[in-house]
């Protein structure tokens, strides 16, 4: 057997990595602007998934043969439907709470993310069931140094890279990131600089829903099977990511998600029960032990 | 003062079980119907522990099914793998209530590990940690062969019948009503309100915090533990994220930090979820439209997402939690 930290296990840890990293990038996103677990993340990545398996089977249909084509119109059709449900469960939902107290706005949540999940599963065209997914890229494996690498290992890490990318260039450099970082400093300043505040953060549901529906692709892709509830625990193991690097700390999601995904992948090859439950024994560590996590910076009550 | 009230409620309730009594031995209320009474009664000591946590403390948990699940594993095994019991063994109730009890001890000592580290956390934090226990909880159970593992606990004897849950839940809700109107309650109710003020005025927030922890935990594992020996299994299923949330709904619906609110909650939803499982079942066969038990869960989402939009309050307010407050001023 070997041990268990060999390059499969590494190669194995950054591809979950990577999709944690994308659900976990929309988390940490939500909560820096407006202070709200958004329990229906997880769900945003189902539907993700979901509108992929729809959208391939349409373009498939019309644009049978164009591979990359079709792989970027699913692509598309995953991000889209999945922002698009983010910015009507803010506006829905949430947006009505948003100055009444915080528990208020993360039961809606709950109550969101069990609409998202037993509605999907209760409508007859997608029912509970699993389905298995599309091979949109067609799969082939190469073998580099004892370690099995398939090209959707490649894909997963590389659509993960191009995005988070983007995404720091659009916040660092953008006015409009410029804007995000305002609003998530200080709401009514932001205000007062004549920050459309709303629009702010309906941006940011929609940036964090796509990135979650990109995530959803990607790992219908890798696992290749998709069903109403397959969110819940990914959408856990990014949250988790996203405290254990510090939340509302954007490079901090990224580095926690890697390091989860790492743990997570050694932690099974070792045993599968100690694998299901290690990210809640990070979790509680890193709440003990340094609450704010590893990037996050600390903050004191306000009297 | 209030002290004096319970002579009153121990004559309401004395009522109310001569009332379901007599209509069950009429043959007005079938065994189906006083099957959901029962029910009804151990989700008011769900609901009713979650208060205490929740609605009064203000400490937002998330796991609650999961302390019911260890009382439900804890009694289950006692009765039915170590004390092989039956309802017929004379004094074998003796045992079974022994078994409840440990079943809600041990459910008590898990919140007190739990909550001792986690209750310094605050709001949603301690909602992700206490959702994460449940989880956990549930893992461990579905991995514990002697137990039945994914399987469950079978061949639970049937011990919980209509006299002893309504026993248990009276004098669960006036055990917990008692601790709210305590000084030891007011103390949670603070804590609620303003955690750094009730600090500053000297009260131990972290000891209370675990206290109320442990006490609903305490209750949770007793009405695990009836439901156990109501529905003869144990499984890890029934005590899931899902179930926790539907608490949940019943002390948001019933109106947080009252215990009225609760009791007609619980009895209301537990009604309402047994009416819409057969009405789906019966649209589904009147129509042939395949239309699942899921739509159940979509009302219930939709209900919790409602009730916060429009009815923070929820059924019965906030009254009975503020009058506390008030008879204190005076």
């Amino acid at each position: 057997m070997g041990s268990i930290f060999n390059a499969q296990q590494i190669v194995n840890g950054l591809q979950v990595g990577s999709i944690y990293a994308l659900i976990a990038l929309g988390y940490t996103m939500v909560y820096g602007i407006v202070r709200l677990i958004n329990f229906a993340h997880g769900d945003f990545y189902m539907i993700g998934a979901y509108a992929a398996y729809g959208a391939f089977y349409l373009f498939n249909a019309s644009l049978g043969g164009k591979t990359g084509i079709v792989a970027f119109l699913v692509l598309a059709a995953s991000m889209a439907a999945s922002g698009a449900v983010a910015l009507l469960a803010n506006k829905l939902a949430y947006k009505p709470l948003r100055y009444k107290p915080k528990l208020s706005s993360l039961i809606t949540a709950i109550g969101v993310s069990m609409f998202l999940e037993y509605f999907f599963s209760a409508l007859p065209v997608i029912g509970p069931s699993y389905r298995s997914f599309p091979e949109i890229i067609p799969r082939t494996d190469i073998t580099v140094g004892g370690a099995i690498i398939s090209n959707y290992v490649v894909i997963d890490i590389a659509v993960a890279a191009i995005l988070m990318v983007s995404l720091t260039l659009l916040v660092r450099k953008s006015s409009l990131g410029k804007a995000m970082r305002a609003v998530s400093q200080d709401k009514d300043a932001a205000r007062l600089m004549g920050i459309n505040v709303e629009k702010i953060i309906s941006f940011t549901f929609l940036i964090g829903g796509a990135f979650a529906g990109a995530a959803g692709l990607l790992a219908g892709m890798t696992y290749p099977r998709i069903f109403p509830y397959m969110g819940i625990q990914p959408g856990l193991k990014a949250f988790i990511a996203a405290v254990l690097g510090g939340i509302g700390n954007i490079p901090g999601a990224v580095l926690g998600a890697y390091i989860m995904g790492l743990a997570e992948t050694f932690a099974s090859a070792y045993n599968s029960l100690i694998g299901e439950g290690i990210s809640f024994a990070i979790l509680i560590l890193v709440l003990l032990i340094r609450p704010t996590g590893l990037l996050g910076e600390k903050t004191a009550d306000k009297i | 003062m209030t002290r004096f009230k319970t002579p009153k409620l121990l004559i309401t309730a004395a009522v109310v079980y001569g009332v379901i009594q007599a209509l069950y031995s009429l043959g007005i209320i079938n065994g189906y119907i006083l099957h959901i009474i029962n029910q009804s009664l151990i989700y008011v000591i769900l609901a009713a522990s979650l208060n205490l946590i929740n609605g009064i403390t203000g400490q937002f948990s998330l796991g609650h099914m999961g302390f019911a699940g260890i009382g439900a594993y804890v009694s289950g095994t006692l009765t039915t793998l170590i004390f092989k019991l039956n309802p017929s063994i004379p004094g074998s109730y003796l045992l079974f209530i022994v078994a409840i009890l440990a079943g809600g001890l041990v459910a008590a000592l898990v919140g007190f590990l739990i909550g001792f580290p986690s209750l310094r956390l605050k709001g949603d934090y301690l909602a992700i940690v206490t959702l994460g226990f449940g989880e956990i909880i549930r893992t461990v159970f579905n991995n514990i062969e002697y137990v039945g593992g994914p399987r469950g606990l079978l061949g639970i004897p049937k011990f919980s019948n209509f006299t002893v849950i309504f026993i248990v839940t009276f004098l669960s809700v006036a055990v917990i009503r008692n601790i709210i109107q305590s000084p030891h309650g007011r103390a949670m109710l603070s804590i609620r309100e303003n955690e750094l003020a009730s600090e500053l005025v000297g009260i131990n927030t972290t000891r209370y915090k675990v206290l109320s922890f442990a006490t609903g935990a305490f209750f949770a594992g007793i009405a695990g533990g009836l439901f156990a020996h109501l529905l003869q299994l144990a499984h890890p299923t029934q005590f899931g994220f899902s179930k926790s949330v539907e608490i949940l709904i019943m002390i948001y619906a019933g109106g947080v930090g009252s215990l009225t609110g609760s009791i007609v909650a619980a009895f209301a939803l537990t009604f309402l979820s047994e009416g819409l499982r057969l009405g789906i079942r019966a649209l589904a066969d009147a129509t042939g439209l395949p239309i699942g038990g899921e739509w159940r869960m979509v009302i219930y989402a939709l209900l919790l997402i409602f009730i916060m939009l429009f009815r923070n309050e929820g059924l019965m307010g906030t009254k009975e939690s503020k009058v506390i407050l008030i008879e204190e001023a005076d």
